[in-house]
């Protein structure tokens, strides 16, 4: 077995973000990383959209980003810590649109290590040095500089070590022009290892310590260290140093140190503040729990400067400094607005936060105000006796404010994410859908949704009307040239035209000079200020002054296919004649002397739009009916001469020449492709040599069921093309390369570009009687989400095999359930206590649900309805149980009939795994599987989280333990128990009598069930101890499954094995034989492994095209959704592993990480090919693809060719 | 190994523990190398972002609070060190 992967959505969810002027233009720019992948964003000031400008995959995982500028630039830089053990620096090179690696400094070993820098980066904010850190001990400076010729240079590291210190955060400090300064918060843990009392680790000192990096002596010192709040956990940089030019300083310099429940202003030699940090006000809120900030952002203004902080609630304060000079007034905060729990904070100097959200979409708002002047109550360090700071060790008295919806910000823009996919299913539910969907359910805690999606690109419908019959087709056209906006809109109908005008409404008008009483075949605003109108019988050249020259087609013929462009026009005659005019100078249209005759019946014919400061465009395109194309040259000197010809498959149905951009096959300017689309829905795609003619690297993808029409439209002021069929598709140019997605909306029977000013990059189309105006907002985007929203974090979802309803559980620990919340809010009112509503009815969505101490949970069981998007009924779980797993069995004992059982635990503590008891909850189906009736609830010993239906019974991973159960009248009756699993069940997979069991610590195991003695045998495991989080059975023998730490494998048994056990009816063979390696007598064998950098959370194996290959679906928890596609044949290995070799050598990771190391990150690379890594030989320079090309003995085009039919023959995408 | 390779190697060993903190030798007690264990596992917990995601989704936290919380836990994940003794 040899797999190639391939990611089909890469992760969403963003780690680290950063904010500044990459490319050097005024504008500023957010850079994120996804974990092992960079992107560029790009916020539009005016409108407020971010739009993604490049992706790249760094084939590594990045663990901090920061921005820096040097002294008197205007650029910024971005440094990556990664666990390469390398220090990157990145430039953004616009030019390119590339990310170009500046420096790359090796430092340590690869891998994110205790004592290897990475972790950590700051900056000095003058960006003359940066410190980039450990978690324990390491920390290195270096400085940056600038040469002669004003390149960015970089020094030799300078240690700042400090052995067994262990790192909590560093900052820069803002010191001005002096000596740079950083400030770490670190613990020394030497003493309490030594000391057995435990005291030294009960006095354990949190030091504040700062390091001076001496630029005249090339040497860090510690400069500064003392003693701050043992709970500190995050530093932010305050402003300070002076303004050459006004004395004036810009800030007192120093840290704000946040703390638990506390923050600190803290600068050596200089007088602390203090203040507490607000809390909700809310009668479930635990006032002893400890409260941090999680994100925060500094922003410089002129003259003043803010901090805004969050709090692990999604909470932000704004924090001031009122200061004079260098000494510090007081220290203020104040809550501003509630957004959800960030990774990281961005202020854009155009008044927009990003919010960088840990879980769920990303926001970007845009500040209505600061904050200034609400009546928001606003704590002071000077309202307390030393500024707060009387005792430290004493916690200053609880601050409350009052929530509310958001006030200072507005959303200005939401990016989807899906991270975290918790469970997923691929199934093909919606109706007039030829390809599955994929259901996720996804998110956390209150934010959580239940996603549909599907391969295709959303579209936004603004007009949709009925006319008066159904039209053939549609166009639209300007007047002149020069017009903005398209003026008429052309519906052409089986017996007439009918002409619409576009203004302030849509009407029809009579005077344009076009013919009303026949149908229309073309349309085409020709020359300066003339139009053109092609109908069966002839050719209107309705000039400006509304005169129109009448070219008529000789008696007993008509015209039976035409195509046009701003100079040229060929008409196909029904006598299989073709008639050339061109426009001369003058604006006269002239016939060429000649007709063509082509021997066979003209079906489609197309020419391209006239290249710029050109005359015409060199090349015809006709299809005829005996299954060839032809290019026709119309170059003045061999005017409708064949230049080549390319047979096909079946009779074309329309073609389409359009020169569009590809940076895999040019890089610099557009290509001329000849889209070619048969009667049988398939369509071919092939260069056409711009200087020869002729046809080359032909690629076909089947559309549809219906012949195809193609139309050239514009996208993002580019050329595209839209093929329809069965289904609508969209061929378009982003980022440098092709896409073609197909669209989800209605079928369209024609289609074209619609230009208005409300809508300048629309699309106009008939589907029946309908117009419909429409645009296609998101592109690049491959999948389309819808949406229902959940109560808690959802953990796994099953199908019905009767019905269309999947059966979710939700679970959320730290949560009270609705029921229990009220019964406690109840038992304070009987107690006297008083509150208000407001700060009780804060919608969870948004605010979140107050904190409970741990071992409570609050869950639900769902129905949701895919196919309407809807959520049908809630079961919600009592008596603090939590469900964990569930499964649909068909008890024999009930003549098969379904039923759902449930696992649930009650006062569950995660870890160490503990509970009071365990339940199976046993429930029929009523109204066809709409509602539940609870039946019984079994009490088991722990955990219950993995259930699945067994011949007629339901096997359970309780715990350690996996069991059988029948259905009895009161409860589940345990029939047989195998108990030698080491950890926990957690997967369960089955055919036949065969159980594959995986482990949380202990991989996948083989069990059998053998009746006639009623054994539950374990017969094969795995060598190597695996983390187990997801599996799914690829045939009896083999399977594929997920661990922790983001590692893909496939295991197999040996058939004889198999066999053996399966021929031995009484298990008693496997019950006497040896184990091995203190296990099970036999092993399964590794096949595949790869590391992916996400943890996988489902895997799948389903064809993902209609009639296409199975392959195996991946979801990962950050986001990803990806395949493993098997290879057919022994010379796809060789050739695409040959391929891999090449571009691992050509295209080296961004944050300097090998990419075979990566991939085999915990173990080495086993039979996987990295089809990502693959892909980027399209981004290659010319000279290096060619060069790969050749080592390889095939074209650019054979290479580019066997990529894209690897993603599409399996994917679609 | 000659008895000289192996003095010279022992002398380097020192200094290659110091500078390469968590590496084992032949007299690691059984804390130590718990200890050891434990704060690397704590810092890749950190330092890998999915492992921190899904951590904090089990235990419905934010990721900054497991973050901290494992760091705090590196100071002493194994309890005080056993008693020596006075032997």
């Amino acid at each position: 077995m040899h797999l190639y992967n391939l990611t089909l959505q890469p992760p969403t969810a963003i780690t680290q973000a950063i904010v500044g002027n990459f490319s050097g233009a005024r504008q500023q720019e957010i850079i994120v990383s996804h974990g092992t992948r960079l992107e560029l964003l790009r916020p539009d000031v005016q409108t407020g959209k971010i739009s993604t400008v490049i992706a790249t995959d760094v084939f590594g995982s990045i663990r901090s980003l920061a921005a820096f500028r040097l002294t008197g630039g205007t650029k910024d830089y971005a440094i990556v810590g990664s666990d390469s053990g390398r220090i990157i620096i990145l430039d953004y090179d616009p030019k390119t649109s590339s990310f170009v690696k500046l420096h790359q400094e090796t430092y340590g070993k690869s891998g994110a290590r205790r004592i290897v820098p990475g972790q950590y980066l700051a900056t000095d904010p003058k960006g003359r040095s940066v410190m980039i850190s450990a978690m324990e001990k390491a920390k290195l400076v270096y400085i940056l500089n600038r040469d002669a010729a004003a390149n960015l240079t970089i020094s030799s590291p300078l240690e700042a070590h400090k052995n067994s210190a262990i790192i909590h955060h560093i900052v820069g400090l803002d010191v001005g022009f002096e000596n740079p300064m950083f400030a770490a918060l670190e613990v020394d843990y030497a003493e309490s290892d030594q000391d057995p009392t435990g005291d030294a680790f009960k006095n354990a000192e949190k030091m504040l310590t700062y390091y001076e990096l001496d630029l005249g002596l090339n040497h860090v010192v510690r400069k500064w260290s003392e003693p701050t709040d043992p709970r500190a956990n995050l530093l932010v940089q305050v402003p300070g140093g002076q303004l050459a030019s006004s004395e004036r300083f810009d800030g007192p310099s120093g840290v704000l140190v946040c703390c638990e429940n506390h923050i600190i202003y803290r600068h050596a030699d200089v007088p602390q503040h203090r203040v507490p940090i607000p809390r909700r006000r809310h009668p479930l809120e635990d006032l002893n729990r400890g409260l941090i900030i999680t994100a925060a952002v500094m922003h410089k203004m002129k003259g003043a400067f803010f901090f805004l902080l969050q709090s692990e609630d999604g909470d932000l304060y704004k924090v001031t400094i009122e200061h004079e000079d260098e000494e510090v007034k007081s220290l203020k905060i104040k809550y501003f607005d509630t957004v959800p729990v960030a990774s990281n904070l961005c202020i854009l100097k155009s008044g927009f936060l990003f919010v960088a959200s840990e879980f769920g979409n990303h926001y970007l708002y845009q500040f209505q105000k600061l904050g200034d002047d609400d009546d928001e109550p606003e704590f002071s360090s000077t309202s307390y006796p030393s500024f707060g700071m009387a005792d430290p060790s004493v916690p200053l008295p609880h601050a409350f404010f009052r929530l509310h919806p958001l006030d200072n910000l507005v959303v200005a823009d939401e990016l989807e994410s899906l991270d975290p996919i918790l469970d997923s299913k691929v199934m093909n539910l919606l109706p007039n859908s030829d390809t599955p969907q994929i259901f996720a359910a996804c998110g956390r805690g209150a934010r959580s949704t239940f996603r549909t999606l599907r391969h295709g690109l959303e579209v936004e419908e603004s007009v949709s009307s009925d006319l008066p019959g159904i039209p053939n087709a549609v166009w639209t056209t300007k007047r002149t040239e020069d017009d903005p906006f398209d003026s008429y809109i052309i519906l052409s109908f089986v017996n007439g035209t009918l002409v619409l005008s576009i203004g302030e409404t849509i009407e029809e008008v009579q005077d344009t000079g076009f013919l009303s009483s026949a149908p229309t075949l073309a349309v085409q605003q020709i020359g300066a200020d003339a139009l053109l109108q092609v109908h069966p019988h002839g050719i209107r050249h309705v000039l400006a002054d509304r005169r129109v020259n009448e070219w008529r087609v000789p008696q007993g013929k008509t015209i039976v296919s035409a195509t046009t462009n701003k100079r040229q026009v060929v008409v196909a005659l029904s006598s299989a004649e073709l008639v050339y005019f061109e426009l001369d100078l003058d604006g006269q249209l002239n016939e060429y002397q000649d007709r063509k005759a082509m021997g066979s019946t003209v079906l489609a014919l197309s020419i391209g739009d006239v290249p710029e400061g050109r005359q015409r465009t060199p090349y015809l395109a006709v299809g005829c009916e005996d299954q060839t194309v032809r290019i026709i040259s119309l170059d003045p000197e061999t005017t409708l001469e064949t230049i080549s010809l390319q047979a096909l498959t079946a009779p074309p149905s329309a073609i389409c020449i359009a020169d569009m951009l590809d940076a895999s096959i040019n890089k610099s300017q557009p290509t001329m492709f000849v889209n070619i689309g048969l009667q049988n829905g398939v369509l071919l795609r092939t260069v056409l040599d711009p200087i020869n003619g002729q046809l080359t690297d032909t690629r076909t993808r089947f559309l549809g069921t219906r012949p195809i029409k193609l139309v050239r439209v514009q996208i993002q002021r580019n050329p595209g093309i839209l093929a329809l069929s069965s289904r609508s598709w969209l061929n378009y140019t982003h980022q440098n390369l092709m896409h073609f997605t197909p669209l989800i909306y209605d079928n369209l029977d024609y289609a074209w570009s619609f230009s208005a000013e409300l809508s300048p990059e629309g699309l106009i189309g008939i589907a029946g009687s309908v117009l419909r105006i429409f645009q296609v907002p998101k592109l690049g985007t491959k999948l389309k989400q819808d949406s229902i929203p959940l109560s808690y974090t959802p953990r796994k979802f099953i199908t019905h095999p009767g019905n269309n309803y999947f059966y979710l559980i939700e679970g959320d620990h730290r949560t009270l359930g609705e029921e229990a919340a009220s019964t406690k809010l109840d038992e304070f009112r009987r107690q006297g206590k008083s509150f208000d509503d407001g700060e009780i009815n804060i919608p969870p969505e948004v605010f979140g649900r107050p904190k409970a101490p741990a071992g409570t949970w609050a869950s639900c069981i769902r129905i949701i309805d895919p196919v309407e998007a809807k959520t049908v009924a809630v079961i919600p779980m009592d008596s603090n149980e939590a469900a964990f797993s569930l499964a649909i069995v068909p008890f024999s004992a009930r003549n098969g009939e379904l039923h759902l059982v449930v696992g649930t635990a009650a006062d569950t503590i995660v870890s160490p795994r503990s509970c009071t008891s365990g339940y199976l909850r046993t429930y029929k189906f009523t109204n066809e599987g709409a509602g539940l009736e609870f039946q019984h609830k079994t009490e088991v010993d722990d955990v219950p989280l993995a259930l699945l239906a067994f011949q007629g019974r339901l096997v359970a991973g309780v715990g350690k333990a996996l069991r059988i159960y029948d259905i009895g009248k009161k409860k589940l009756l345990r029939k047989v128990e195998n108990k030698t699993f080491s950890s926990a069940i957690v997967t369960l997979s089955t055919q036949g009598s065969r159980i594959i069991v995986g482990d949380m610590q202990e991989s996948i195991q083989f069990a059998v069930y053998k009746p006639p003695e009623n054994r539950l045998l374990v017969f094969a495991d795995d060598s190597q101890p695996r983390w187990i989080t997801a599996s799914s059975m690829v045939d009896y023998n083999t399977i594929v499954a997920g661990d922790r730490f983001g590692n893909i494998f496939v295991n197999r048994l040996d058939p004889k094995v198999s066999e053996q056990v399966d021929d031995d009816p009484t298990g008693a063979g496997i019950l006497h034989e040896k184990g091995i390696l203190m296990g099970a007598p036999h092993k399964t064998k590794m096949l595949a492994h790869f590391h992916l950098g996400d943890l996988v959370t489902s895997i799948h194996k389903v064809s993902l095209v209609a009639g296409g290959r199975e392959v195996l679906m991946y979801t990962g928890l950050h986001g990803t959704i990806g395949i493993l596609v098997p290879f057919v044949s022994k010379e796809d290995v060789d050739f695409i592993s040959t391929l891999e070799q090449h571009m691992r050598t050509e295209q080296s990771s961004l944050v300097g990480r090998d990419q075979l190391s990566w991939r085999g990150y915990y173990a080495p690379v086993k039979a996987v090919v990295d089809g990502d890594l693959c892909e980027t030989y399209a981004r290659l320079p010319a000279a290096k693809q060619s060069s790969i090309a050749g080592e390889l003995d095939r074209t650019v085009g054979e290479v580019l060719k066997k990529l894209e039919q690897l993603r599409v023959t399996t994917s679609g995408f | 190994m000659s008895s000289e390779l192996r003095y010279t190697a022992n002398t380097q060993l020192e200094h290659l523990h110091a500078r390469y903190t968590g590496t084992g030798h032949a007299d690691l007690s059984k804390y130590d190398w718990l200890t050891h264990q434990h704060r690397d596992t704590l810092a890749s917990i950190v330092g890998h972002p999915t492992l921190s995601s899904f951590l904090a989704i089990a235990d419905s936290e934010a990721i900054g609070r497991v973050k901290f919380e494992m760091t705090e836990r590196m100071l002493q994940p194994c309890g005080p060190p056993p008693r020596k003794d006075d032997d």
